[in-house]
């Protein structure tokens, strides 16, 4: 994470050495993970994307008959007149947008801040990265607690009347939040990192030269932070395509998004070939979400 | 510097809205009355009272059994692939560094569900009545588990050099013996830090756990996601503090283990992913 130049190079050059003889470790090292990793992982993929062509027989077996029900009713949904699951995957869409936006808007200054000015990076660092190794499903429903109009501190400053007014619990409001809360950590480590390789002097020159802050900040700081961005963006963005936690619990029954429209398929509605096929749209969204970021990437280094 | 002065403010804040959450949970699990939002008075009694109902201590202990498990395997098999991998080929080494990182970012939910299906398919073809279990948890947790080792493991192995590993193996020494002799005293603190972090993952592990589990196993967040059904109460509040508090001593605990035993900069290789 907060690796010189040095270090960098040491890291690549380590790495790159590779096959040009030498003693090492043996390269089989690797199989047992790497079969763990096909078997439990790949395989496991590739059994729903089978799935999705299948049917469901009686109560809830799946038959295999390579089917393209699934899609085509899908397609029929999403361009058709009642588009009941576009509008849940637009919604979802929306979702993950806005949470890596307003992650990285609350994100940014507070990376910013670690990176440049702070004293103790490392502990402050620390603790931005200690909410995120605790429970995901605690700290969604803490805010059960904290979004109550009851909340004592609430009561206390007389403002649950205007909570009340407000109607946060059980709204698509209290996922925003959950969301932006949940996910804070994952965009500032990255931008963090980003920042903290910045050589300040540059900036500082810039504006000895003449440049205002903001535009100083917008030549210099931000190209330079972008890899972080884009990372911290990544990081964000692809968990919240599937999310699930936060809408059960803050959203209560009014919001409903992709991660739950594949669960739904999974233990209530008992129709896996259906789910299944949900599952390999998100794959699919998200795909074409990795190659724009590629993209992005590609071209944010021809640039520097 | 009033930027710098306004930033300084704003990380407060920043640092007050990480933590809040956390400690609202903490503090209304000492709260003495039964309803969650009214402050009755100071008292420990919830922790008690969950301690004593066997459905919280069987969730606690499989949470704990399974999380150990994991770990467990995680460091091995994490810990071979980190010394594998950095001197593989290009061509071999990035699908297998690909894969590790999808294991990481896939969203939980689509590899919840693909491991539900593969496990029952897996079990009815191999004719196992019910396939489900804790088992089938401890399975699906190493997977991204050990490419959290791996992750920790491989960036204290690459960044220490390997002048000594190449001198162990140019004098006649095989992988077993400089794995022994030369690397893992220099590794063990990595090992043991991504060993605590898989294990803080797994413990606080709910949709994977969820989906693939069966009926007889319930591990911690399962039990408190079912809670949650009745909202909540200063019982789940004291469950979830015991887990916080878990959680809390296995992350602080490895990030001491790598801060002491690498040099300064390296001790911040806690990775977020």
């Amino acid at each position: 994470m907060a690796s010189t130049e040095a270090e960098a190079t040491e890291h690549r050059r380590g790495e790159t050495r590779a096959g040009a003889g030498g003693p090492r470790y043996p390269g089989w090292l690797a199989v047992p993970a790497v079969a763990w990793y096909v078997l439990f992982f790949l395989v496991p993929l590739a059994f729903i994307a089978v799935t999705s062509f299948g049917e469901v027989v009686g109560f809830s077996d799946v038959a295999y008959t390579w089917t393209l029900d699934n899609y085509r009713y899908l397609w029929d949904d999403f361009f058709g007149e009642f588009h009941l699951y576009r509008d849940i995957f637009l919604e979802t869409f929306k979702l993950s947008v806005i949470g890596t936006l307003s992650t990285l808007v609350i994100g940014f200054p507070l990376a910013y801040y670690i990176a440049r000015y702070a004293k103790h990076k490392t502990l402050l660092l620390l603790l931005v990265i200690v909410p995120f190794w605790t429970s995901f499903l605690i700290r969604a429903y803490a805010w059960l607690i904290i979004l109550d109009p009851e909340f004592p501190v609430f009561r206390a400053l007389g403002m649950s009347g205007f909570i009340e007014s407000q109607e946060l619990l059980f709204t698509p409001k209290a996922v925003y939040i959950g969301v932006a809360y949940n996910y804070l950590p994952l965009m500032v480590l990255p931008l963090y990192a980003a920042l903290e390789r910045i050589d300040w002097s540059l900036v500082e020159a810039a504006q000895d030269l003449g440049d205002p802050p903001w535009r100083a900040f917008r030549r210099i700081t931000l190209p330079l932070a972008l890899p972080g961005i884009l990372a911290g963006s990544l990081l964000v963005f692809i968990p919240l395509m599937g999310e699930y936690i936060i809408p059960v619990i803050l959203g209560g029954n009014k919001t409903f998004y992709a991660g739950n429209l594949i669960a739904q398929q999974f233990l209530e509605s008992r129709d896996w070939p259906l789910g299944s096929a949900l599952a390999m749209v998100v794959i699919g969204a998200l795909t074409i979400a990795l190659l724009v970021y590629a993209r992005a990437l590609g071209r944010q280094e021809q640039h520097s | 510097m009033t930027g710098r002065r306004f930033l300084g403010a704003y990380a407060v804040l920043a640092y007050v809205f990480l933590y809040a959450p956390i400690a609202v949970v903490v503090v209304f699990a000492f709260n003495g009355g039964r309803d969650v939002l009214y402050w009755q008075g100071f008292s420990t009694k919830w922790f008690e009272e969950a301690l004593k109902t066997p459905e919280i201590t069987n969730a606690l202990k499989l949470s704990i059994l399974i999380a150990l498990g994991n770990a467990l395997v995680a460091c091995v098999l994490g810990t071979m692939l980190a010394l594998a991998l950095p001197r593989m080929r290009p061509w071999v080494r990035t699908p297998i560094d690909a894969l590790a990182y999808m294991t990481l970012v896939t969203p939980e939910i689509v590899f919840a569900i693909a491991a539900l299906v593969f496990f029952v398919q897996a079990g009815s073809q191999l004719g196992i009545e019910s396939p489900l279990g804790w088992h089938t948890i401890l399975i699906a947790h190493v997977v991204f588990n050990a490419s959290v080792v791996a992750l920790v493991v491989r960036a204290r192995f690459v960044s220490m050099g390997q002048q000594l590993e190449e001198a162990s193996f140019d004098l006649g020494a095989g992988p077993l013996s400089t794995f022994r002799q030369v690397t893992l005293p220099r590794l063990a603190p990595a090992i043991l830090a991504g060993g605590l972090l898989a294990f803080t993952f797994s413990f606080d592990d709910f949709i994977t756990s969820f989906f693939v589990t069966g009926l007889e196993s319930e591990t911690l967040p399962i039990y408190i996601w079912g809670q949650l059904r009745f909202g909540v109460t200063p019982a789940i509040n004291a469950t979830a503090a015991m887990m916080l508090a878990l959680t809390l001593v296995m992350v602080v605990v490895a990030y001491l283990v790598l801060r002491r035993s690498g040099q300064e900069r390296e001790g911040a290789t806690l990775p977020g992913v």
